[in-house]
């Protein structure tokens, strides 16, 4: 009898589980999904949870968004495991370009990487060049927080510290996390600590942080975005359509829109600035 | 801690809203994670049982190997159940990577050895006078299997927790596997994580809150489940 129960209970136990389960799992046409492989800071910043919905609404497509760090992205590509990327890193991504990995390589928008630091800025680099303040930065042993995750933003950092003439790797104050932006971004105001960032996720994020900015508006600062369909010639698994439908929404007019108003409410100011159509 | 009562609140929020997010992100957690569990008890009971009754050769390595499985790190399933699926990987033409199907099947892969392991440590620890006098009273194989798994009831309902309790609150792999990707495999762990990448630690809190009481009654149900009808 007891062992009816018993049994009895298991069932039950099970069946509350999987009563959920019932929706089923069934894998719908696999042409409707795009694998979208991007940096941390499109998510992080929010602009694609306002761009997405309205792209799905369109076109029945559904994006999977895997936000990784622009190499790790850019390496999804070359691998054919992403259908579309949107990236932020042009030295690496025209190698992928030219190598025909990608194609219908488009401009998108840009915005700007600043460095931020505590409002003390202990080691003075309030208004100098990124170079500079670098330099400055690695005279005073002062903490710098690196993505360290070969992202967009991280090849940018390396860039500067390469024309600083300074080799950060090893030294005690130079601290790698391997995480995307907006973490990065919440150990250096834990640590007091300067950082390179992007503009987007930095106002995304401004209000839980106790950084400034510091350094920006040179040149080199300028942080720019494209999107790119993985080439469905050497990817045979690669959904085309759905790719090219995606880089599409991308520079049309009315997403470019959006990008420019994106955040305005927010933060007073623009995230990204749209540039489709400008090439260079 | 502002953040851990304004995330209370917010949870409270959510919950009595009906937030349609969060809602969807529960209820995923709990599909995902219950047919993950469901997936390992199949497994994992047989194997346990089959483990704890039956004498062979080489059968003290594949307990050693269940009770490794026991110590898998969710991460290294991961990279593992990844790899697999990858399109142009073994398993690629089942197109299932990033979606909820490839995290059950980690997830499943996770438990089961949790529960296999503590099943065979249950069975193992019935009375072995008991198993003689099933024998001598002349049970038949089945009727054996049976008595063994009814007199080990309360260690195989731990091993159901335990495989539970593992992949409900596990994120590596299922960051992995799932892509976190908004309303297919979000569930309640990768959205942690997500927002506080985002620096929303509110919302994050009341996420993790969220999936302690979620987590609390699935526990508080398959508990009353086991301790039914005994007093200590």
């Amino acid at each position: 009898m007891s062992k009816k129960r018993f049994a009895l209970a298991l069932t039950a136990c099970f069946f509350f589980m999987s009563v959920s389960v019932l929706p089923s799992f069934a894998e719908d046409s696999q042409k409707k999904d795009i694998i979208l492989a991007t940096t941390t800071s499109t998510v992080d910043s929010g602009l694609l949870d306002v761009l997405l919905p309205v792209f799905e609404g369109q076109t029945g497509y559904r994006v999977k968004t895997i936000s990784v760090g622009t190499g790790q992205a850019l390496a999804m590509g070359e691998k054919g495991e992403a259908d579309v990327l949107l990236t932020h890193a042009p030295d690496s991504e025209k190698k992928l370009v030219d190598s025909g990995v990608v194609t219908n390589y488009q401009l998108v928008m840009h915005n700007d990487f600043i460095v931020v630091g505590p409002s003390e800025d202990p080691a003075g680099i309030k208004g100098k060049t990124s170079v500079d303040a670098f330099k400055a930065i690695a005279e005073k042993k002062a903490i710098f927080i690196s993505r360290g995750d070969d992202s967009g933003t991280h090849k940018k950092e390396l860039g500067i510290w390469k024309k600083a003439e300074v080799t950060p790797k090893g030294e005690t104050w130079y601290q790698e996390t391997g995480q995307g932006m907006g973490a990065t971004l919440l150990m250096a105001a834990e640590k007091s600590a300067y950082a390179l960032a992007d503009r987007g996720t930095y106002l995304a994020q401004k209000a839980n942080l106790k950084l400034e900015i510091l350094s920006q508006g040179d040149p080199s600062l300028l942080n720019i975005y494209h999107v790119m369909e993985v080439n469905v010639e050497k990817f045979d698994k690669v959904n085309a359509p759905g790719a090219k439908a995606f880089v599409e929404f991308m520079v049309d007019p009315k997403t470019q829109e959006m990008i420019g108003g994106f955040g305005k409410d927010k933060f007073g100011e623009p995230l990204f600035f749209p540039d489709a159509g400008k090439n260079k | 801690m502002p953040v851990i009562s304004e995330g209370l609140k917010e949870a409270v929020r959510l919950l009595v809203t009906l937030d349609p997010e969060v809602m969807g992100i529960t209820l995923r957690t709990i599909q995902v994670s219950g047919t993950g569990t469901l997936i390992s008890v199949l497994i994992g009971i047989p194997v346990g049982a089959f483990l704890a009754l039956k004498t062979f050769f080489g059968r003290g390595f594949l307990v050693s190997l269940v009770n490794f499985g026991m110590g898998l790190p969710p991460v290294v399933v991961g990279l593992a159940t990844w790899l697999a699926l990858t399109r142009y990987g073994p398993l690629g033409m089942l197109g299932l990577l990033y979606s909820p199907t490839a995290m059950i099947i980690a997830q499943a892969i996770i438990a089961s050895p949790i529960v296999a392991g503590l099943t065979l440590a249950a069975i193992q620890s019935v009375n072995p006078k008991l198993r003689l006098q099933m024998i001598a009273l002349g049970a038949t194989k089945f009727q054996y299997l049976l008595l063994n798994l009814w007199e080990a009831r309360l260690g195989i309902l731990a091993a159901v927790i335990a495989g539970f309790g593992g992949v409900i609150s596990e994120v590596g792999a299922s960051m992995m596997v799932g892509g976190n990707v908004r309303g297919y495999t979000r569930v309640l762990t990768t959205s942690t994580v997500l927002e506080v990448s985002k620096g929303r630690f509110e919302l994050a809190a009341a996420l993790s809150f969220i999936l302690l009481t979620l987590t609390f009654m699935i526990v508080w149900i398959l508990s009353y489940l086991q301790q039914r009808g005994k007093r200590p």
